[in-house]
């Protein structure tokens, strides 16, 4: 059973089995513009809710990409690596940046479920 | 994530149904003419200068004679001149025409710096031949510091720093040195959100933790946002005056005497000294330490990106700091302190920023500037580039939106957002590129990052009126039209120039950054 | 004053437009009592003549290297011949006036020259990928030891003996106040230096000159092995560029870095600047590079043409985060080095380089038969350090006051008070051979 919630970070999180995969949400790709880069931590990396955890580049911008919850990165998205526009094609679901072995599921009842994240990209704009 | 829209896309879709009409034979257009990469053109074995044979010797390479060929090309002296010379003109420059770059102040750069700089006793000296034999060197170094400390008031300065973000670096080292010197470990930097980007750079590059402080609408700081930011570990401010909106810092004064008495220190970037020489000494106002930008505010040239020159005055407090090499007066004559070992009393220097002595052409430029000048030139050149900018207000106020309000004077540049062309479809990045196909630099769009599609006007002291009223007829025509909703000319342009608008996502995402056989392309 | 265009009506008429009396109005935010009074303590407008003349009278009180009766100084910088077109073609308006290529299809001279020079600059040294330049050759180094340590996250750098005592001095600034640690050699000249055991799993670089500021030329195939099995980087710094139209690449012997001062192409002596920091480094390393990066791409016509590109690492963008602070590179050095690199081609490189070694070699060969004077080298390029009796720098003041520029006391960079009987000799194809026999023999009789 697998549920995704969402941070006012925008970036989304599937979590299933203790392990959630992370990516940035549609809507913050269409902010974005084009990606170029992507710029992933390497797996065994301990990290904290709210740590930069990933950098993605536009031509003009960088913007962090945090952890929505702590844990230990298990795997990074390889295929960005030299195709950065699949981000920009699929940021919900083949363009996801890491996945993370939950140290503490607590912390995802501070997250967003989609109807919520919806409501407040609607009340950001 | 953080969020930052300036990533939107670059480039839209143009159809270009009259290109095929604009074809030549050749691809040239009259005096616009292409000119292959010169890897295409050349080979290995052409020079274009001429040397005397070796007669058979002895090497002592100790055996690392390189032998394989390493593919620089060659070309003889004509093709050599021509391939440059069709190269720059693709480029536009000041002496072209007007080119209103907020905050690079993009002045007249006089031919007389070109040649002073060139007379063989400043260019054909080596900065380790005998200090005894370039007394004058040493003369026109001590005489630009005190034309800069003069014009400052300010105590005492560092020449060598390299370029403007190199000075910052240098004046927040001998604040840090200064907080080391008694013990102090306050570790945090107060920096405006409106701030040009070197500055929180410099900062984290030394060490010190970044305290965002929020500016007002118009850029400025008040102190009631510093004292808001304000503690014990506060070890200095870094502002830029006028700021990077082109305003005043209207509560300087007071900001630097709320700094001071935490034991904190008062850096100031000095960018946009152009709009304030000869009129106000930073000195007068509490700052400790100022880098200028001898490329803009002095007219060293700005030689397509460089070479810079960002000397650094300093406070009496920050002074005995100053980095190697400073000068020293000893009875009538100065002299060059080059090293750490060479105790000079009163002084403690924090270490080198550079090998040799700093940009020495450039400080003959400058020179040569302020000499031409005089006080009196100096402080009509400021007020000339502040009317300049007002002018530019005051006429476009109607047609285009001022970010600060119509009511807001500014110094040396002036602020528009894009509010003016909401729902045309056009955007700063657009309309920019109209400017260009009228024959006119556009200004820095984008920046600072405090309004919405910022376009920061910087015409000069150099422009004449005529020139200005010219700018602003176009200008005025432009957004006009973009507010008449013909979109079609702006999203098309440039349409003249000899690219049009270039896929820079394409460049990012697989970079090409240097010629090879494998990506050889014809032009 | 000649380059203010307005007159007094058109101020008149401007401040009428703006709506003010007197353009103080303008500057209303200053603090009142802020606002000066009176004109700074300073000479007033000069004409061009006058200017003119009273700086040519301090440039005249300066020796001159081409005045001079022969000229022997290099040590970081290096007079070789500029040809004539050089100095021409950085003077037309289009590349002097211009600025950063800001945008692209009105800048598309400059950022032409740069994809070239970046192409130049990679094959000089035997590298990946190269940047548009930075200030000069010092920094160039200190910005190599911090991209070492982003890229392998360690604070250590180990800087070899024979790098420039200056050099040494920025890195150790720069590393002092960024948080890193330095291990630095005690100088060996013309000796082995057994850098290897120095490095451990701390180590984020290892930074070598080539050939090393004594003009020792070293193979540094295995100091870059060594160091990679410890996964530190070997930095290699290159203060005369022409030396790689005589010798192997450092990009060949393995190194991560390469930065080099550019000053001998195109460049004058100038009294230590403007020069031009050249950085080269491997592939896998671009996004850590510090400095601008012109790319090709193609424009909407599909038009080859050029921009500057993956500027999101620099500060405008990223800020505190930023690779480096660095904002401007050494544009107008870069294409003063690039036109001249044009006109020699890989033939005229060799050539010059070849024609340099071989003055040297003459030099050094006459010292080293004056009794009491020993070349401590036993390879060098076009410079080389010899061992006087006595002090070096009463040497090179003596031959001074006989307008005599001798090269360089070692202890002049040192400062500590060793090395003193040392000197570094450069020679150049600007050295006649009378000019290399008459310093030889001037050696000989101060020594004597």
């Amino acid at each position: 059973m697998s549920k995704t919630y969402y941070t006012k970070k925008h970036e989304w999180i599937m979590v299933e089995d203790g392990v959630g995969t992370i990516g940035i949400t549609d809507h913050a790709q269409e902010q974005l513009g084009d990606i170029v880069f992507v710029e992933l931590p390497d797996p065994g990396l301990d990290v904290e809710q709210g740590d930069e955890a990933c950098v993605v580049e536009s031509v003009k911008a960088a913007s962090e990409v945090y952890a929505p919850i702590s844990g230990e990165v298990v795997e990074a998205n390889e295929a960005l690596g030299d195709n950065a526009a699949l981000v920009n094609e699929s940021a919900e679901a083949d363009a996801w940046f890491i996945k993370i072995k939950l140290s503490n599921t607590d912390e995802l009842e501070e997250l967003m479920d989609k109807a919520g994240y919806e409501e407040f990209v609607e009340s950001e704009s | 994530m953080s969020m930052n829209r300036q990533g939107r896309k670059t480039n839209i879709d143009q159809s270009s149904s009259d290109q095929a009409d604009a074809m030549t034979v050749s691809g040239n257009k009259a005096l616009q003419i292409e000119e292959p990469i010169l890897f295409d053109l050349g080979d290995t074995q052409t020079t274009g200068v001429d040397f005397a044979d070796v007669a058979p010797f002895e090497s002592r390479l100790n055996g690392l004679e390189r032998i394989d060929e390493f593919g620089l090309v060659g070309l003889s002296e004509p093709e050599t001149m021509r391939h440059y010379v069709r190269l720059s003109q693709k480029n536009y420059s000041i002496d072209t025409g007007i080119y209103p770059l907020g905050s690079c102040t993009m002045k007249h750069n006089p031919r007389l710096n070109e040649k002073i700089a060139r007379l063989q006793g400043f260019m054909d000296i080596h900065p380790l031949q005998p200090q005894s034999s370039v007394p004058g060197a040493i003369d026109l170094m001590d005489e630009l510091a005190h034309w800069l400390m003069e014009l400052t008031g300010m105590k005492a300065i560092a020449l060598s720093p390299k370029a403007g973000a190199h000075g910052e670096l240098c004046g927040m080292m001998a604040i840090k040195a200064a907080h080391e010197a008694r013990g102090s470990t306050k570790n945090i930097v107060l920096v405006p959100d409106s701030a040009h980007g070197t500055n929180p750079a410099t900062a984290a590059l030394v060490g010190y933790k970044i305290r965002s402080v929020p500016a007002q609408e118009d850029g400025t700081v008040t102190v009631a946002s510093v004292k808001e930011a304000l503690d014990d570990d506060v070890a200095a401010i870094m502002l830029t005056n006028p700021n990077t909106g082109g305003v005043f810092e209207r509560e300087i004064v007071e900001i630097a005497k709320l700094i001071h008495e935490v034991g904190a220190y008062f850096y100031c970037d000095g960018a946009n000294f152009t709009a304030i020489a000869g009129k106000v000494k930073p000195g007068d106002l509490g700052v400790d330490a100022m880098h200028f930008n001898l490329h803009k505010t002095f007219s060293t040239p700005h030689g397509g990106g460089g070479p810079g020159s960002g000397p650094v005055v300093l406070s009496k407090r920050l002074a005995p700091f100053a980095p190697l090499p400073f000068l020293v007066k000893e009875g009538e004559s100065t002299r060059l302190v080059e090293n750490a070992n060479d105790r000079v009393d009163e002084t403690s220097p924090f270490g080198r920023m550079t090998a040799f002595h700093g940009q020495f052409g450039m400080y003959t430029r400058a020179l040569t500037y302020m000499m031409s000048h005089g006080a009196d030139g100096l402080k009509q050149a400021s007020e000339d580039a502040v009317l300049n900018a007002n002018y530019l207000r005051a006429s476009l106020s109607d047609y285009m939106s001022l970010a600060f309000g119509e009511d807001h004077i500014c110094m040396h540049e002036v602020l528009f957002d894009d509010a003016f062309l909401k729902g045309t479809g056009v955007t700063t990045r657009d309309f920019s590129k109209a400017m260009i196909d009228e024959g006119f630099h556009p200004m820095t769009v984008y920046f600072p990052l405090i309004v919405n599609g910022a376009m920061l006007v910087e015409p000069t002291e150099s422009e004449s009126k005529a020139s200005l009223d010219q700018f602003i007829e176009v200008m005025i025509v432009l957004a006009k039209r973009a507010k008449q909703g013909d979109a079609e000319p702006f999203l098309n342009a440039p349409r003249f120039t000899p690219r049009r608008r270039l896929d820079e996502t394409g460049a990012a995402r697989k970079p090409i950054l240097r010629w090879s056989p494998n990506n050889k392309t014809s032009t | 004053m000649r380059y203010l265009p307005l007159s007094p009506d058109d101020r008149r008429a401007m401040l009428a437009k703006v709506g003010v009396d007197h353009v103080d109005a303008l500057f209303a935010d200053v603090p009142n009592d802020k606002l000066l009074d009176k004109l700074p303590d300073l000479p007033l407008a000069a004409s061009e003549l006058e200017v003119e003349r009273q700086l040519s009278q301090m440039a005249a009180r300066n020796l001159s290297a081409g005045q001079s009766k022969g000229f022997f100084v290099g040590a970081g910088a290096y007079r070789h011949h500029t040809p004539a077109t050089v100095d021409h073609l950085i003077q037309r308006s289009e590349f002097l006036t211009s600025y950063t290529p800001y945008q692209p299809e009105i800048s598309q001279g400059t950022l032409h020259v740069l994809f070239e020079f970046q192409t130049q600059i990679c094959m000089l040294t035997g590298m990946d990928v190269a940047n548009a330049s930075m200030y000069d050759g010092s920094t160039a180094t200190a910005e190599a030891v911090l991209m070492a340590r982003r890229v392998t996250r360690r604070k250590k750098a180990i800087l070899s003996g024979g790098l420039h005592p200056q050099y040494r001095a920025v890195v150790e600034n720069m590393q002092r106040f960024s948080g890193g640690d330095l291990v630095q050699m005690t100088p060996a000249i013309a000796e082995a230096e057994d850098l290897i055991s120095q490095i451990d799993d701390q180590t984020a670089c290892v930074v070598v000159q080539y050939p090393d500021f004594f003009g020792q030329i070293s193979d540094y195939s295995e100091l870059a092995e060594a160091a990679h099995v410890k996964k530190a980087l070997l930095i290699i710094v290159v203060t005369e560029i022409v030396s790689l139209g005589a010798i192997k690449s450092p990009g060949s012997m393995g190194a991560d870095i390469v930065v080099a001062e550019g000053q001998s192409l195109g460049c004058g002596l100038d009294f230590g600047g403007p020069y031009v920091g050249l950085f080269a480094t491997r592939q896998k390393y671009i996004r850590q590079m510090p400095g601008r990066l012109c790319g090709k791409t193609v424009d909407v016509d599909g038009q080859q043409g050029f921009v500057l590109t993956l500027s999101t690492r620099e500060q405008h963008i990223r800020r505190e985060k930023a690779t480096s602070n660095i904002c401007t590179n050494s544009g107008l050095m870069a294409l003063a080095f690039s036109i001249h690199l044009t006109l020699l081609g890989e033939k005229g490189l060799r050539q010059l380089a070849m024609i340099n070694h071989a003055n040297a070699v003459q030099l050094a060969d006459e010292l080293g038969k004056i009794n009491g004077v020993d070349v401590l080298n036993d390879s060098f390029f076009n410079e080389f350090t010899i061992r006087v009796p006595g002090s070096a720098h009463d040497l090179v003041e003596a031959l001074a006051a006989k307008q005599l520029l001798a090269g360089v006391p070692v202890s002049r960079l040192h400062g500590d008070g060793t090395l003193e009987d040392l000197l570094v000799i450069a020679v150049t194809e600007m050295n006649s051979a009378e000019q290399i026999t008459d310093l030889a023999a001037a050696i000989e009789g101060e020594i004597s």
